[in-house]
């Protein structure tokens, strides 16, 4: 029922009376241009003018490659465990009523609060040889901190909020009738959770486990300090790139970065593509 | 125990009883969020105040009234006093632009403010070596001129925008989505000026989403690391922010001070959780479409 008239064409945009378009969208293109576009451009540039055959050399240098998949193993490997405890958190958030919820509800975002090198060290501490959690764990000869599976634990901790925030509102939204059916059907409580339920919150989970993959892969405050950081077992990508830059090995550094957003970018597509497809097939 | 489904903290009524849990399972359930929350969450943030008063208040005291931590804390405020303010100008305006008009490419300016999210806080301060240091294209020219941006102020203030600056804009798009145009353009039918507009019918409209907005952007600007430590060049009392400095405490072994810092900043995160969470709950119906992030 728009007013407009129907002149017919192609147009920028839609007639609107509020003023400001110009100034509110030309401010925000200056901004995003030098924030942002330019400094990329310069990235992609930069990996550009290596040469196809030098940018591969780098990208493929051994090193580099076990730096990458560290960095993608470690943050899929946090992501799942996220996806299982940061469902259960959400489900007990959502459905329970216990004392200090509140609290607890807002403890959930610590991890976006917190500094990310005051969690490393935090961690680091907790889970060395001496530390609480790491002396708990000495004795079953089991090594966390200084160690890849330090790496997870960080990432565990990075990527929570992201599994149980994205879960949580849509936990909130179940139509708890749906529940009231399955149940009056003759279908156990089992079986409404996962015939009825997990299909509804199927897209939310994949779209917090993809938050929380695509911050693992990029992490790097707090996951330095616990990792030990010994060159092809427990050095992430982000600090291989951070090395290289001391070195003035600009052209690896470029090519390590180019890496990961490539395979950032590619994994975040999938996911879109996984969730859109999820949303269609549950509804 | 007359009747099985009633639960002392269960609100639910027990004509929904075939619809939750069997008591045991909701314990099992609750133990293990608790669990899980307690070693991942509460520990690491109880350890953090019990390390920095190890060795007593005076220690702590005098550890925080060290030149270097004292000029780490100044460069931290600076940043984020220059920071935030861009942010919070340009989110507005590009949540203005976004939300209030229709037009071809909104959907990718969209993806363009959600994309620092996407890059890893290294690659984030990387981009800006590559841009402006020495082997760069403007690198000469910046020295020839003298002027630093790179390990220095300018450069660290740069990373921190391009890190925080998502915050603002990404509460107001979908809250001043939600909100629609109709306020606007009856203000403006009624004589209003564009400015009066904003200021006194949008602005009231998003205040609490706003004020989200720059709570989160303001602690992400404090704490960022990876992105300040790649451009800042760890200039001890002068191009050191508090992260930094904590990681510089950490490797000298001396872990105490480090801690001492990083409870400044722990401190920080707590007042921002306690901000945010009153924020959700007096004004929740206001700042709605921030839920979840």
């Amino acid at each position: 029922m728009s007013a407009a008239p129907a002149r017919a064409g192609w147009r920028f945009r839609q007639p609107s009376v509020i003023p400001g378009f110009g100034l509110t969208l030309g401010l925000s293109l200056a901004y995003l241009t030098l924030i942002i576009l330019i400094p990329l451009s310069g990235l992609a540039w930069r990996s550009a003018s290596l040469g196809w055959p030098q940018f591969w050399a780098q990208a493929t240098d051994s090193r580099t490659i076990n730096a990458l998949s560290l960095s993608f193993g470690t943050a899929l490997a946090a992501a799942a465990v996220n996806v299982v405890f940061g469902t259960v958190v959400a489900w007990v958030l959502v459905r329970y009523r216990f004392p200090g919820k509140r609290v607890v509800d807002a403890m959930v975002d610590l991890p976006f609060a917190l500094p990310t090198a005051v969690a490393g060290i935090a961690l680091t501490t907790l889970y060395a040889p001496n530390g609480w959690i790491g002396s708990l764990l000495a004795p079953l000869d089991i090594k966390v901190a200084y160690t890849p599976l330090g790496i997870v634990v960080a990432l565990i901790f990075i990527g929570l909020p992201f599994v149980v925030r994205t879960v949580q509102p849509v936990m909130e939204e179940i139509d708890r009738e749906v529940e009231e059916a399955a149940a009056t059907l003759g279908a156990t409580r089992f079986q409404t959770i996962t015939r009825v339920l997990f299909p509804g919150l199927a897209p939310a989970i994949v779209t917090g486990f993809a938050l929380a993959f695509a911050r693992g892969v990029g992490e790097y405050g707090s996951v330095i300090f616990i990792a030990g950081n010994l060159p092809n077992v427990s050095e992430i990508a982000p600090l291989l790139i951070i090395i290289r830059l001391e070195e003035y090995n600009y052209p690896a550094a470029t090519a390590i970065a180019a890496v990961m957003l490539i395979i950032s970018f590619a994994m975040l597509f999938v996911i879109n593509m996984l969730q859109s497809w999820s949303r269609k097939r549950y509804g | 125990m007359a009747d099985p489904v009633v639960f002392a903290a269960e609100a639910t009524p027990s004509s929904t009883a075939g619809i939750t849990e069997q008591r045991p399972a909701r314990w099992a359930l609750m133990a293990v969020a608790f669990i899980f929350l307690g070693v991942f969450l509460l520990l690491p943030l109880m350890l953090v105040f019990m390390e920095a008063f190890k060795k007593g208040v005076g220690y702590y005291v005098s550890t925080l009234g060290e030149r270097d931590t004292l000029s780490a804390i100044r460069l931290t405020l600076l940043v984020a006093a220059i920071s935030v303010p861009l942010n919070v100008v340009f989110g507005v305006a590009m949540a203005w632009a976004i939300a209030k008009y229709e037009f071809k490419g909104k959907a990718f300016l969209t993806t363009l403010v959600d994309l620092p999210f996407s890059v890893s806080p290294v690659i984030s301060g990387l981009v800006y070596v590559l841009l402006f240091g020495a082997q760069s294209l403007l690198g000469p020219w910046l020295k020839a001129n003298g002027i630093e941006i790179l390990f220095a102020v300018p450069g660290i203030v740069l990373a921190t925008i391009f890190v925080t600056f998502p915050f603002v804009a990404r509460e107001l798009i979908p809250l001043m989505e939600a909100q629609g145009t109709r306020d606007e353009e009856a203000a403006i039918s009624l004589g209003a000026s564009g400015w009066q507009t904003f200021w006194y019918v949008t602005l009231p409209n998003v205040k609490w989403g706003l004020l989200y907005g720059v709570l989160l952007c303001n602690a992400r600007a404090m704490g960022e690391f990876g992105a300040v430590s790649v451009v800042s060049g760890h200039i001890r009392g002068q191009t050191n922010t508090m992260p930094l400095h904590v990681e510089i405490l950490y490797n000298d072994y001396n872990a105490t001070g480090a801690f001492a810092v990083a409870s400044l900043l722990a401190g920080l995160a707590l007042v921002t959780l306690a901000l945010k969470s009153l924020l959700e709950m007096r004004y929740g119906a206001e700042i709605a479409a921030t839920r979840g992030h």
